[in-house]
């Protein structure tokens, strides 16, 4: 299969980008300044990601639709008010997980942003939940932009003017250069930022006037350290089809009112698992010293018993440190546990912490 | 000192009398990244050609370096261990990885020389 570009990649190019393939689209995984420098400049000041390669699914409906997707989402969306943002997921009846995703309730329906690598196959889940009923459209005909950090507010509000009034995980539709922008206030980096749902004909300039008010694009080498100091999930390493929302400490996501009657698919599972506790749960981990603990270490506890395994595991440029997800078995997952991880056949001290591992600095508001 | 060689693995390699400093070169810190970690083999121990003999790591992932000689740990730069951005900003001079006492110099013989190991640094990476 030809590998798909985003409507930035010539930008990319031209900004000196290292290219990896990632879920099937040429995406830039750095560029001339490096990883580490890409992150700093997220933190401090503003960067620019091109995540036009996630899905944007648009479902068209009213109330109906709203009570077929509260079958299928764990959430409390009649109470949702337009314009508002949830974290949610696509589950089967066992409560694993197929995707992680933000849902917008908008006027006409509901924007849903889903993982590259899964929104081909999240739409034919949901095109066969929510049968002919109701229009869908995984649109590709837009591009998603985010921009993270600090600065981003203002340098964001240059151009289109409003967003600043956003609150968290909220959007609207903006008027900027003759069409309508869906921007969000959000992101993945554990910092203040935007998402920006732009027509791909008006991607590349919209992207480059971002670049001449001091914003920076920023590769997924970047994405990845500052998700992870954030202490955020990525599918396909902590999340997948073998996990459950509660096994990967994300109740917080589950909506209140919809653990009393259930009726949504995997909340015989999920209300389970929140009563009894989940055998496995992930934590965050920090190995003692200077090493690295990548995906697919095996964690053991003094008695040389397996007790989890790393799913994400890296250099954090802002920690200053090594910093790790992973699962282990619930009696170990308390804050400061002792654990010993098996790098190159030797067997590392490191601790259970707290997630984040960097503070966040998402501006307050509803939610 | 001797002329600088280089191996296949990205390793240069001088010589001193029968000692030899080893490090990665600029081109292979350049493939690599920021590097975020090291480690190096244990004075006193002994290494064999090709194999390896020690660890970087950036924040993409981890890879291997290797001994271009056969020979005895003599001395390891314990700079790079605790401040492995080093080795991407001065990759072939201050921030050398380990030194050797070495039997055979004729080892040294099969390794390139700059311009070969510059044109085989640029083909093997397009």
């Amino acid at each position: 299969m030809e590998i798909k570009k985003t409507s930035l990649n010539k930008l990319h190019q031209s900004n000196k980008a290292k290219f990896v393939e990632f879920a099937g689209y040429e995406m830039p995984i750095q560029y001339s300044k490096g990883i580490i420098e890409e992150h700093k400049f997220t933190r401090s000041n503003s960067g620019i990601f091109d995540v036009s390669h996630m899905g944007q699914l648009f479902i068209y409906g009213d109330e109906s639709l709203t009570e077929e997707l509260e079958k299928i989402f764990p959430l409390d969306l009649k109470n949702l008010k337009q314009n508002c943002s949830k974290y949610s997921f696509l589950m089967n009846e066992d409560a694993g997980i197929y995707d992680d995703l933000i849902i917008t309730k908008i006027e006409e329906g509901y924007l849903i942003i889903l993982n590259a690598a899964c929104k081909d196959k999240d739409f034919e889940i949901l095109s066969n939940l929510l049968g002919s009923k109701f229009k869908m459209n995984l649109d590709n005909n837009r591009s998603l932009i985010a921009i993270q950090g600090p600065k981003s507010v203002e340098i964001l509000n240059s151009i289109i003017n409003g967003v600043d009034q956003l609150s968290f995980m909220t959007g609207n539709w903006f008027d900027s250069d003759n069409q309508k922008l869906f921007v969000t206030r959000s992101g993945y980096t554990g910092e203040d930022g935007f998402e920006i749902s732009i027509s791909n004909d008006k991607a590349e300039k919209f992207v480059e006037n971002l670049i001449e008010k001091g914003a920076q694009l920023i590769g997924l080498g970047a994405r990845d350290t500052l998700r992870l100091e954030a202490g955020l999930c990525l599918y396909g390493h902590e999340l997948d089809i073998n996990k459950t929302p509660v096994e990967a400490n994300l109740r917080w996501a589950i909506s209140k009112s919809r653990l009393s009657n259930g009726g949504f698919i995997g909340s015989k599972k999920i209300m389970n698992q929140m009563q009894d506790g989940a055998s496995k749960i992930r934590v965050g981990i920090k190995p003692e010293g200077r090493l690295i603990a990548r995906e697919k270490t095996k964690i053991f506890d003094d008695t040389d018993k397996q007790i989890g395994e790393i799913t994400s595991g890296t250099f954090g440029p802002s920690v200053n440190g090594p910093i790790a997800m992973g699962y282990v078995d619930k009696e170990f997952s308390k804050v400061d546990t002792k654990i010993l991880l098996e790098v190159r056949g030797k067997k590392h001290p490191a601790n259970v912490c707290a997630l984040p591992f960097y503070k966040k600095n998402y501006v307050k508001g509803v939610n | 000192m001797s002329e600088v060689k280089f191996s296949k693995e990205h390793e240069w390699i001088t010589l001193e009398g029968d000692v030899a400093t080893i490090g990665i070169t600029k081109h292979a810190t350049e493939m690599l990244g920021d590097i975020v970690f090291a480690e190096l083999p244990e004075k006193g121990s002994n290494v064999e050609k090709d194999g390896t003999a020690g660890v970087v790591e950036s924040t993409k992932a981890a890879s291997d370096v290797y001994t271009p000689v056969s020979g005895e740990v003599v001395d390891t730069n314990q700079s790079i261990v605790d401040d492995p951005a080093k080795i991407n900003e001065d990759p072939e001079g201050g921030a050398w990885f380990f030194k050797l006492k070495i039997k055979d110099t004729s080892e040294l013989d099969t390794l390139m020389n700059k311009e070969e190991y510059d044109k085989f640094a640029k083909e093997t990476s397009s």
